[in-house]
C-alpha cells in the first residue's frame, strides 16, 4: 500500500471507517433535506425563473432589449460566457490533471468540482446561443450537410472553433464525470430501500458489479479520459481567447491571450470550487473530508495562477507602451484611466492584489478568509472579461464612434438568472448525487486518513 | 320529336349487363371499407385491421396538418391593361420640380410600378445642375405621410369636395356682394401659372360695383426682404440677385449659411463644390464671419466668430477698408467690440484677398436690413463683382416677400377690413404670432395645407392640396430659367391641387394642366427660338424638366445709395446675451417637420437628431450646463426669454459659437411623435429691426437654468480626432510647397527582418484576386465634402434604412449605413509635450473654443482584407469577385462578431423588428402600408437579428452592368452611381471601377492626396479619401 510521509497533513481527519465514509456521503441522498436547502433552492429557483423570463423576452423582442449598441456589440453576454467557461475549468483540471499527477487530495473535491464544471459550461454555452440575433438559426454553426446550396461553415472564424472546443470539452467532461459516478451510484443502489430509488440508481449505475475486473477497467478508462481531458483544459480557454486575440481591435489583438486566459480560467475555477465547497462541507457535514489542508492547497493554486494573471496584466500594459502603436497604447491607458477605470481597478484589486494575501500561511488556512477572497476572485474575474470586452470596444479606432455601454435590467436579469439556474442544478446535485467520490476516498483512507496514518506512525516508533 | 339517342360506355352497358349495372352505381371499383370502419358496428366485429386504422389515422393527421398550413396571402393586383411605359421591375424616371418656398430644385423622380421612391437631381438644369439636398430628396417620404389630410374639411370634419366648394363659393359670393376684401397669403410663388390662376381667382372676386377686392400677399417664413429692398435702392430692381459662387475665387460670407439654408442652398452648394479642388488651377478661399457655427462656417477656410449684432460692423469694416481712396463715402460703424478670435486680422485678410481678386470675389450677408445689403452691393460693386458673380439682371424669384407688405396685411386683418383669408403654401399661424392673433378677426378662413398644421387647424375650411409629386406645376426660379413639375403618381387621397380649387372657385372652365400648357404656349414658347412646334417643345420640356431662354441683359443703373444708408446704418451696440436664430440643414423653415428621415438626419454640426436646442460655446457652459452630453449624461435645460417670449430647451455645446451668443433652430415645435412635440417653436423670438424688417437675432436675452435634465440624442458624442490620422488635413501652402511624403506619407511598417515596407506589401493572408474584372471603389474628397447630409438621406431612401427614433439614437443604435463624422480641432498639442500622457489624452478630448471643423463621410470601406469576413462563423459576409464586401442577410445568425471586428464601426445590427415593434409605431413610416410605398423593391427589408451595412448600392451596380451588357459594351465610367455619390451636391463622393485605369476614381486613388482610412490596420479598403486642404497660408490646427 501507498505510504505517505507522516509530516504531510492527513487528507481525512478524525476516526473514519469505510462504512463511515459511505454513511457520510450517502446521508444527503438518503435523508431528508433540511430547511436551509429548501430555502436556498427556492431562492435559486425564483432567480432562475426570472432569468429564463429575461431570456424569453430577449428571444421574443430582440437583442435591443440589452444595453448593446453599434460600437459595443458584445458586453455582458460574452463576459458571462467567458466567465462561466473559465469557472468550468477547475473541475476537469482537478480530476484529470491532478489524477495524472497522482494528487490524492483531489478525491475530496473532484466530484463537486466536476459537477460545477458541467453546470458552468452549460451556463456558458447558453450565452453564445441567446446572444445571436436569430437563435432559431443557431444550428447553422454546425457543419451539417444541407440543401441550402453549397453552404458551409466558415472554418476561419474563432466562433466556430468555440463551437467545437466547448462541445468537445462539455462532452468529455460529462463522460468523465459520469464514469466516476458509476461506482458511487452502485453504492447508493445497493443501500436503497425504496424500490423506486433503487430502480433509478440501478439504471444510473449501469449494472456496476464492483468486481476486480470492473475496477481495473474503471481505472483504465479514468486514465484514458484524463489523458484526453488534460489537453482540453488548455485548449478550451486558449480557443475562447482567440475570439479576441485573432481580431483587429486594440486590446483584443494580443498574442499573450491563450496562456493568460488559461491561467485566469484555472484561477477563477478554483475560486468557484472554493466558494462552493466551503458551503457544501458545512451544509452536508463533510468537514472530515474537506478541511484546511484542501483549502490551503487550492489557495496555493489560486495565488500562483493569480500571480500569473497579474504578470499578464502588467505585460499587456508594458507591451502596449513598448509597441509604440498609438491605438494599442490608448486602449490600455483608457482601461486604467478612462470612463471604465473602476472596472479595471476592481479587476486589479480582486485578481492581483487580494489573492497575494494567500502567501501568508495563516490566511490561506483560514476558511472564512478563503471564502471571502474566493468571492473576490469571482468578482474580479468577471470584471477582467468585462474590461477586455467592453473597454476595448467602446473606444477603438475611430473616435466618432466611441460610446459607452449601459446594461439594462435584461442584461442583469440574465446574468443573475444563470447564477440561479446554476445553483438549482448544483443543489439538485447535492441532494441526489454522491458529492464526494466515496469509493475513491476509501482508497486513501488507510494511507492518508488521520487515524490510520498516526497509527502507522506510532507503530514505527 | 323525342330524342331516342343513347350513349353507352361499354358493350356491357349497352346490353344492360346486371353485373355492370351493380358496379356502375358505385364510385370506386374496389369496395372501400369506410362504411365498415366508420359504421356503428361494434369494434370487435369490425373487419378493419390495425393497419387500416393506422392508414386512416395517418391520412387524417396529414390532411389536418396540411389544412392548417395557410399560404401567406400577398395582396397584389396585376395591371388589367399594362401601361405602355411601365415594365414591372424596371424603374421609370420623370423630370419634375421641387419648390416649397424655401428650396428650389429641378429633380428626377424615380418611380417603380407607379410609385415614386427616390429623388435625384436633374443634371439638365442650369440652375441646380443635378444637385439635391437632404430636404429635397427626403420630400418623397412626405408624399406617403400618414398624417396627410385625406379629404376636405369644413369646421374640422371631413366633407365631400362638393360640400367644401359650396361652402367656399357661397361665402366668397356673400363677401363679394357685400364689397368685402379677400386676402390670399402664400409663400414665394415661383410658378408663373400659379400666379395666373391666382390672378384669375382675384379677378373673379373683384367687383367695381360692390367695391369688393382681392389682394395677394407673399409671406416667407424666413424673410429676405432686405435683399430685395437693397436691390431696389442700388439697381432699381425689386428682386433678389442671382449669385455665382462657382466664379468666385474669394468668398466672404457674413452670417449667410449659403451651403445649407440661405436663399438657394442647392444651387450654391453645387457651385461652391466646383472650386474646392486644390489640384485645379485655383481653389476658392472662403471667409465666414458668423455667430452660430453653421455648415458654411464649418467649411470656411477662415472663420471669424462675431456676434450677430456686429454683422453690420463687419460689413462696414470691409466696406470702409475697400472704400479708402475711392469715391464711396465711408460709413460710420460701431466696430467689433468683443473680438476674442482675431476677427480684425481675419477681416483684413479677407479684404486683402478680395482686392487681389477683383471681379472674382463674392461678398454675401444674411442681414435682413436693406441698408446693410446696400453696403454689400457697394462692396461687390467696388470689387467689380457685379455682373460677374452677382447678377441682378438675372435676378432670382425664390424669395419675394416684403415684410412691410405682410405687416400691412396683418394690420388690415386685425382691424377687420379683411373678410376672408386664403392661406397657401405657408404656415403663418406657426411662424408669425401676430398673424395668428389677427387671423381670429377674420370671418372666413381657408387653408390649402396638406396636413393639420397650426394654420389648417385655425381655418374654417381646409381644402388639402396635392403633394407636389401628384401635381402639374411650373417654376421660374430666375430670369430666363423655367422648369416643369409633373405628377409621378395619381392622387393617393381625396385631395385637389390648390390651383384647381382656385380656378374652380373663379368659375374657370379650364383645369390647371391646360392653364399651364396655354401659359407656356403664350409666353415661354414664344420667347424661345430653338423649337418651332409647340407640341415638340412641350414634350421636350416635360421630358427635360427645364427650359432656358436667353435673356437679354439690360443695362443696369447703379446707385451707391449712401445718402439713404448713412443715416440708417445699424451701428448701435447691443448688450447682454444675444440669441441668434438659425435653420438646421435638416429642418429648414419647418416645412417638412413631419418627415422622419429629416428628423433623424443628424445636424451636421452638433450631430443631434429629433430636437432643437440652445447652442452655447462650451467655454461658457461652466458647471451649470453639461457640455458632454451622452446617453448617460443628459443635457441641462435652460429658459431663454426676451420681449415677453420664452421657451425652455436643452443646452448643447457648440464649439465655435461666439461667446456671449446662443443659437436656437427654427422649424421645430411643429411635428408630433405620439403625444410629444418635437422641439420648441422659436419663431416667436424674431423681432423687428429699425428698418422695419424682421430680424432673426435679438440682444438682451436672459438665459436661466431651468434645473431640469433632458435626454438629447446625438449620433456622435466624441468630437476630436485624438491626434490620429483620421482626417488628413493640411494647409494650401504645405500642399503647394511640400512633397506628398511630408503631408501624406505612405504608411510603412518594419517586417520581421527590420526592413521598412509599405503596409500593402505586408500580408499574412492570400489576398483576394483583384486584378481581373471590375473592382468597385470610391474616392471621397474631404475637401469638397461640405457635410450637408444629402447622401445620408439618399442612402436611407435607396436602401430602405429604417427610422429608429430618438431613444435608439441615444443608445448609439442609429441604422444609417453611412454617417458623416464631424471633428473639431483641439488646442492640445497632438504630440503631447510637457505633461503626463493621461492628462494629455483628456486634453485632446476637448475641442477648442473656436475650432476648425472637418467632415468625413464613412460607410463600409469594402476592405480587401475584411476583418468582418474572417470572423463570421456561418460565412454570411463574404467577398465578391468585384471587390465588394457582401452581406447575406438570409445567412446571418446575428453574432455581431463582424461589427466588433470592424475598425470603422460601420456595421449596423437590427436590434428590433423596426417595422413591427410597437415601440417604433409613432415615427417609423414603414409601420403602415402607406409608408411602405416608399420602400425600394430592389432592396430587401432586413429582419430582426441580422447585420446590415453599406453594399455600395449593389443593386445599382447590377442594374448598370445589365444595361451595359444589353448594349454589348463594357460599363462606362460614370454610368453607375451609388445613392450617395449621385446625391452629393459637390461631387465629393465618386464611384467607379478602380481596375479600369481610365476612370475618375482610379485616377484619384493614385492622386497625391489619396489615402486609406486607418491604412496601418492593413485591411486594404476600396474606399479612398482625398486629403483636406485648407486654403490658408499657415496651418493652425
Amino acid at each position: 500500500m501507498h505510504k505517505e510521509s507522516a509530516l504531510r497533513d492527513p487528507l481525512i481527519v478524525g476516526v473514519k471507517s469505510y462504512h463511515q465514509i459511505t454513511e457520510d456521503v450517502c446521508r444527503p441522498v438518503e435523508g431528508k433535506a433540511n430547511k436551509y436547502w429548501y430555502a436556498v433552492f427556492t431562492l435559486a429557483s425564483i432567480i432562475a425563473v426570472w432569468g429564463l423570463g429575461c431570456i424569453l423576452y430577449t428571444i421574443g423582442t430582440g437583442i435591443g432589449t440589452w444595453g448593446l449598441n453599434t460600437t459595443v456589440d458584445w458586453a455582458w453576454d460574452i463576459t458571462n460566457f467567458v466567465w462561466w467557461v473559465g469557472i468550468g475549468h477547475a473541475g476537469t483540471l482537478i480530476s484529470a490533471v491532478l489524477l495524472l499527477f497522482r494528487q490524492k487530495w483531489r478525491m475530496a473535491i473532484n466530484r463537486s468540482a466536476e459537477a460545477m464544471t458541467i453546470f458552468a459550461v452549460m451556463m456558458a454555452a447558453l450565452f453564445p446561443g441567446i446572444h445571436m440575433g436569430r437563435i432559431w438559426m443557431a444550428y447553422w454553426v454546425l457543419p451539417l450537410p444541407n440543401q441550402f446550396g453549397s453552404l458551409w461553415v466558415n472554418f476561419n472564424s474563432p466562433l466556430l472553433w468555440d463551437v467545437f472546443a466547448i462541445s468537445t470539452y462539455f462532452s468529455v467532461s460529462l463522460v468523465f464525470w459520469y464514469i466516476g459516478l458509476i461506482p458511487d451510484f452502485a453504492t447508493i443502489r445497493d443501500r436503497a430501500t425504496n424500490p423506486l430509488t433503487k430502480r433509478i440508481y440501478e439504471v444510473l449505475a449501469f449494472g456496476w458489479t464492483g468486481n476486480a475486473m470492473a475496477w481495473v477497467r474503471f481505472e483504465e478508462v479514468s486514465l484514458v479520459l484524463a489523458g484526453l481531458a488534460t489537453p482540453l483544459v488548455f485548449s478550451v480557454h486558449s480557443i475562447v481567447s482567440m475570439d479576441f486575440a485573432t481580431s483587429v481591435i486594440p486590446g483584443w489583438h494580443t498574442t499573450i491571450f491563450p496562456p493568460y486566459f488559461v491561467a485566469g480560467a484555472i484561477f477563477s475555477g478554483f475560486a468557484m470550487v472554493q466558494t462552493l465547497l466551503l458551503i457544501t462541507r458545512k451544509v452536508l457535514n463533510l468537514e472530515a473530508y474537506i478541511h484546511e489542508y484542501h483549502v490551503e492547497l487550492m489557495n496555493i493554486v489560486i495565488v500562483i495562477t493569480g500571480s500569473m494573471v497579474g504578470v499578464a496584466y502588467l505585460s499587456e500594459l508594458f507591451i502596449s507602451w513598448y509597441s509604440g502603436v498609438e491605438y494599442e497604447g490608448y486602449a490600455f491607458l483608457n482601461r486604467a484611466t478612462g470612463p471604465y477605470w473602476w472596472a479595471y481597478w476592481s479587476m486589479m484589486t480582486c485578481n492581483v492584489i487580494t489573492p497575494q494575501l494567500f502567501w501568508i500561511r495563516k490566511v490561506r488556512r483560514s476558511l472564512l478568509v478563503s471564502f471571502i477572497l474566493s468571492i473576490f476572485v469571482n468578482i474580479g474575474m468577471w470584471f477582467e472579461r468585462f474590461v477586455i470586452i467592453v473597454t476595448s470596444l467602446h473606444r477603438d479606432y475611430v473616435p466618432s464612434s466611441w460610446s459607452m455601454f449601459h446594461p439594462t435590467f435584461v442584461d442583469v436579469g440574465i446574468f443573475i438568472g444563470t447564477i440561479g439556474i446554476f445553483f438549482v442544478f448544483f443543489l439538485l446535485f447535492s441532494r441526489f448525487f454522491p458529492v464526494l467520490a466515496l469509493n475513491e476516498l476509501k482508497t486513501i483512507l488507510k494511507s492518508s486518513g488521520d487515524y490510520f496514518k498516526n497509527q502507522s506512525h506510532n507503530d514505527h516508533h | 320529336m323525342a330524342n331516342t339517342k343513347k350513349y353507352w360506355q361499354s358493350i356491357d352497358h349497352l346490353e344492360g349487363d346486371s353485373n355492370f349495372l351493380k358496379k356502375a352505381e358505385k364510385e370506386f371499383a374496389e369496395p372501400i371499407p369506410v362504411e365498415q370502419f366508420l359504421g356503428n358496428e361494434k369494434l370487435d366485429t369490425s373487419s378493419t385491421s390495425r393497419r387500416d386504422f393506422l392508414k386512416f389515422m395517418g391520412f387524417s393527421v396529414a390532411a389536418a396538418t396540411l389544412a392548417a398550413c395557410e399560404t401567406p396571402v400577398i395582396k397584389s393586383i396585376p395591371y388589367v391593361v399594362k401601361p405602355e411605359e411601365i415594365t414591372p421591375g424596371v424603374a421609370n424616371y420623370y423630370a419634375s420640380t421641387y419648390a416649397d418656398g424655401m428650396d428650389y430644385c429641378s429633380i428626377l423622380v424615380k418611380t417603380r410600378e407607379g410609385r415614386p421612391i427616390l429623388i435625384e437631381g436633374n443634371k439638365l438644369s442650369p440652375v441646380t445642375k443635378g444637385a439635391v439636398n437632404a430636404r429635397v430628396n427626403s420630400s418623397v417620404l412626405s408624399l406617403y405621410d400618414s398624417k396627410r389630410l385625406k379629404a376636405p374639411k369644413v369646421g374640422g370634419s371631413n366633407v365631400s369636395w362638393d360640400a367644401a366648394d359650396k361652402e367656399v363659393t357661397s361665402k366668397l359670393e356673400a363677401i363679394k356682394s357685400k364689397g368685402g376684401k379677400v386676402l390670399l397669403v402664400s409663400n414665394s410663388i415661383i410658378s408663373p401659372s400659379t400666379k395666373l390662376a391666382i390672378s384669375q381667382f382675384g379677378e373673379s372676386l373683384t367687383s367695381a360695383e360692390t367695391g369688393s377686392s382681392f389682394q395677394h400677399v407673399t409671406y416667407d417664413a424666413v424673410s429676405y426682404s432686405g435683399l430685395i429692398q437693397s436691390n431696389e435702392i442700388s439697381y432699381g430692381k425689386k428682386v433678389v440677385s442671382s449669385y455665382s459662387f462657382d466664379k468666385a475665387k474669394v468668398i466672404v460670407s457674413v452670417g449667410a449659411d449659403f451651403l445649407s439654408t440661405w436663399l438657394s442652398p442647392v444651387e450654391f452648394s453645387t457651385q461652391y463644390g466646383v472650386n474646392r479642388n486644390p489640384s485645379n488651377a485655383w481653389m476658392s478661399q472662403h471667409f465666414q464671419f458668423e455667430a452660430n457655427m453653421s455648415l458654411s462656417g464649418s467649411n470656411a477656410d477662415v472663420r471669424g466668430a462675431v456676434k450677430a449684432s456686429e454683422y453690420p460692423a463687419v460689413v462696414a469694416e470691409i466696406y470702409n477698408q475697400l472704400a479708402k481712396g475711392t469715391d464711396f463715402p465711408a460709413v460710420k460703424s460701431s466696430g467689433i467690440s468683443s473680438d476674442d478670435n482675431g476677427v480684425a486680422e481675419k477681416i483684413a485678410a479677407a479684404v486683402k484677398a478680395l482686392k487681389a481678386n477683383k471681379g472674382e470675389g463674392l461678398v454675401v450677408s444674411s442681414s435682413n436690413n436693406p441698408f446693410v445689403q446696400v453696403l454689400v452691393n457697394n462692396i461687390n460693386a467696388m470689387l467689380e463683382n457685379t455682373g460677374k458673380t452677382v447678377n441682378v439682371d438675372k435676378g432670382s424669384f425664390i424669395r419675394q416677400g416684403i415684410d412691410s407688405d405682410f405687416k400691412a396685411a396683418v394690420a388690415e386683418m386685425k382691424s377687420g377690413k379683411i373678410s376672408a383669408v386664403l392661406i397657401y403654401g405657408c404656415d403663418p399661424v406657426y411662424s408669425s404670432s401676430s398673424f395668428a392673433e389677427a387671423l381670429t378677426k377674420v370671418g372666413f378662413k381657408v387653408s390649402f395645407d396638406l396636413t393639420d398644421t397650426p394654420t389648417a387647424l385655425a381655418c374654417d375650411v381646409v381644402c388639402p392640396d396635392n403633394h407636389y409629386l401628384e401635381s402639374w406645376n411650373d417654376a421660374n426660379p430666375k430670369v430666363g430659367e423655367y422648369s416643369l413639375g409633373q405628377p409621378t403618381i395619381s392622387k393617393l387621397f381625396d385631395t385637389r391641387q390648390a390651383q384647381e380649387s382656385l380656378l374652380k372657385w373663379a368659375g374657370s372652365a379650364s383645369d390647371y394642366y391646360t392653364l399651364i400648357k396655354e401659359n407656356w404656349k403664350n409666353s415661354i414658347f414664344t420667347a424661345q427660338t430653338a423649337e418651332a412646334n409647340f407640341d415638340i417643345f412641350w414634350n421636350k420640356a416635360v421630358h427635360d424638366g427645364v427650359v432656358s431662354i436667353a435673356s437679354v441683359s439690360s443695362e443696369i443703373s447703379f446707385n451707391n445709395g449712401m445718402e439713404t444708408v448713412s443715416g440708417n446704418y445699424p451701428n448701435e451696440t447691443a448688450g447682454g446675451i444675444e440669441l441668434v436664430l438659425y435653420m438646421k440643414t435638416s429642418m429648414g423653415e419647418g416645412n417638412q417637420a413631419n418627415n422622419p428621415w429629416l428628423q433623424e438626419l443628424p445636424d451636421p454640426i452638433t450631430k443631434v437628431v429629433w430636437d432643437n436646442y440652445i447652442t452655447m460655446n462650451p467655454s461658457e457652459m461652466g458647471s451649470t450646463y453639461n457640455a458632454k452630453t451622452a446617453q448617460e449624461s443628459p443635457a441641462d435645460m435652460a429658459t431663454v426669454s426676451v420681449n415677453g417670449f420664452s421657451i425652455t430647451l436643452p443646452v448643447v455645446a457648440s464649439p465655435g459659437q461666439k461667446a456671449g451668443t446662443i443659437g436656437i433652430a427654427l422649424g421645430y415645435g411643429k411635428a408630433m411623435v405620439g403625444e410629444t412635440l418635437v422641439g420648441q417653436n422659436a419663431y416667436g423670438f424674431s423681432t423687428t429691426d429699425k428698418s422695419g424688417n424682421i430680424s432673426y437675432s435679438v440682444s438682451g436675452v436672459t438665459v436661466e437654468s431651468a434645473n431640469q435634465k433632458y435626454a438629447i440624442a446625438s449620433t456622435q458624442t466624441h468630437h476630436t480626432m485624438m491626434g490620429r490620422k483620421i482626417v488628413n488635413e493640411i494647409s494650401m501652402s504645405e500642399f503647394k510647397s511640400q512633397p506628398r511624403e511630408v503631408w501624406n506619407p505612405i504608411m510603412t511598417l518594419a517586417d520581421a527582418y527590420g526592413n521598412e515596407k509599405k503596409v500593402s506589401e505586408l500580408d499574412l493572408w492570400d489576398a483576394h484576386p483583384i486584378e481581373k474584372g471590375h473592382r468597385w471603389g470610391m474616392s471621397i474628397d474631404l475637401n469638397s465634402c461640405i457635410g450637408c447630409g444629402s447622401c445620408v438621406t439618399a442612402c436611407h431612401a435607396e436602401n430602405n434604412v429604417p427610422v429608429v427614433g430618438k431613444d435608439e439614437v441615444r443608445r448609439t443604435r442609429t441604422m444609417s449605413w453611412m454617417r458623416i463624422d464631424r471633428y473639431y480641432s483641439s488646442d492640445a498639442d497632438p504630440k503631447g509635450h510637457g505633461h503626463g500622457v493621461e492628462k494629455h489624452y483628456s486634453e485632446m478630448e476637448v475641442p477648442s473654443a473656436y475650432p476648425q471643423v472637418v467632415y468625413q463621410p464613412v460607410m463600409c470601406q469594402h476592405c480587401n482584407h475584411a476583418p468582418c469576413e474572417t470572423v463570421c462563423p456561418v460565412a454570411a459576409t463574404t467577398h465578391s469577385n468585384e471587390g465588394l464586401n457582401q452581406m447575406t442577410y438570409n445567412r446571418c445568425i446575428g453574432t455581431r462578431y463582424c461589427a466588433n471586428n470592424c475598425p470603422y464601426k460601420v456595421r449596423r445590427f437590427n436590434w428590433f423588428n423596426y417595422i413591427g415593434n410597437d415601440m417604433f409605431a409613432d415615427f417609423n413610416p414603414s409601420q403602415d402600408d402607406l409608408g411602405r410605398m416608399v420602400l425600394n423593391p430592389d432592396v430587401v427589408v432586413r429582419s430582426r437579428g441580422v447585420m446590415e451595412k453599406c453594399t455600395l448600392c449593389v443593386q445599382r451596380i447590377q442594374a448598370g452592368k445589365l444595361e451595359a451588357k444589353k448594349m454589348g459594351r463594357p460599363v462606362q465610367d460614370g454610368e453607375i452611381s451609388t445613392a450617395c455619390s449621385a446625391s452629393c451636391p459637390t461631387h465629393a463622393i465618386k464611384f467607379g471601377d478602380i481596375n479600369d485605369k481610365n476612370t475618375l476614381v482610379s485616377k484619384e486613388t493614385n492622386d497625391a492626396r489619396a489615402y486609406n482610412l486607418l491604412e496601418d490596420v492593413g485591411v486594404k479598403p476600396n474606399i479612398w479619401y482625398q486629403t483636406k486642404v485648407r486654403n490658408v497660408e499657415e496651418h493652425t490646427a
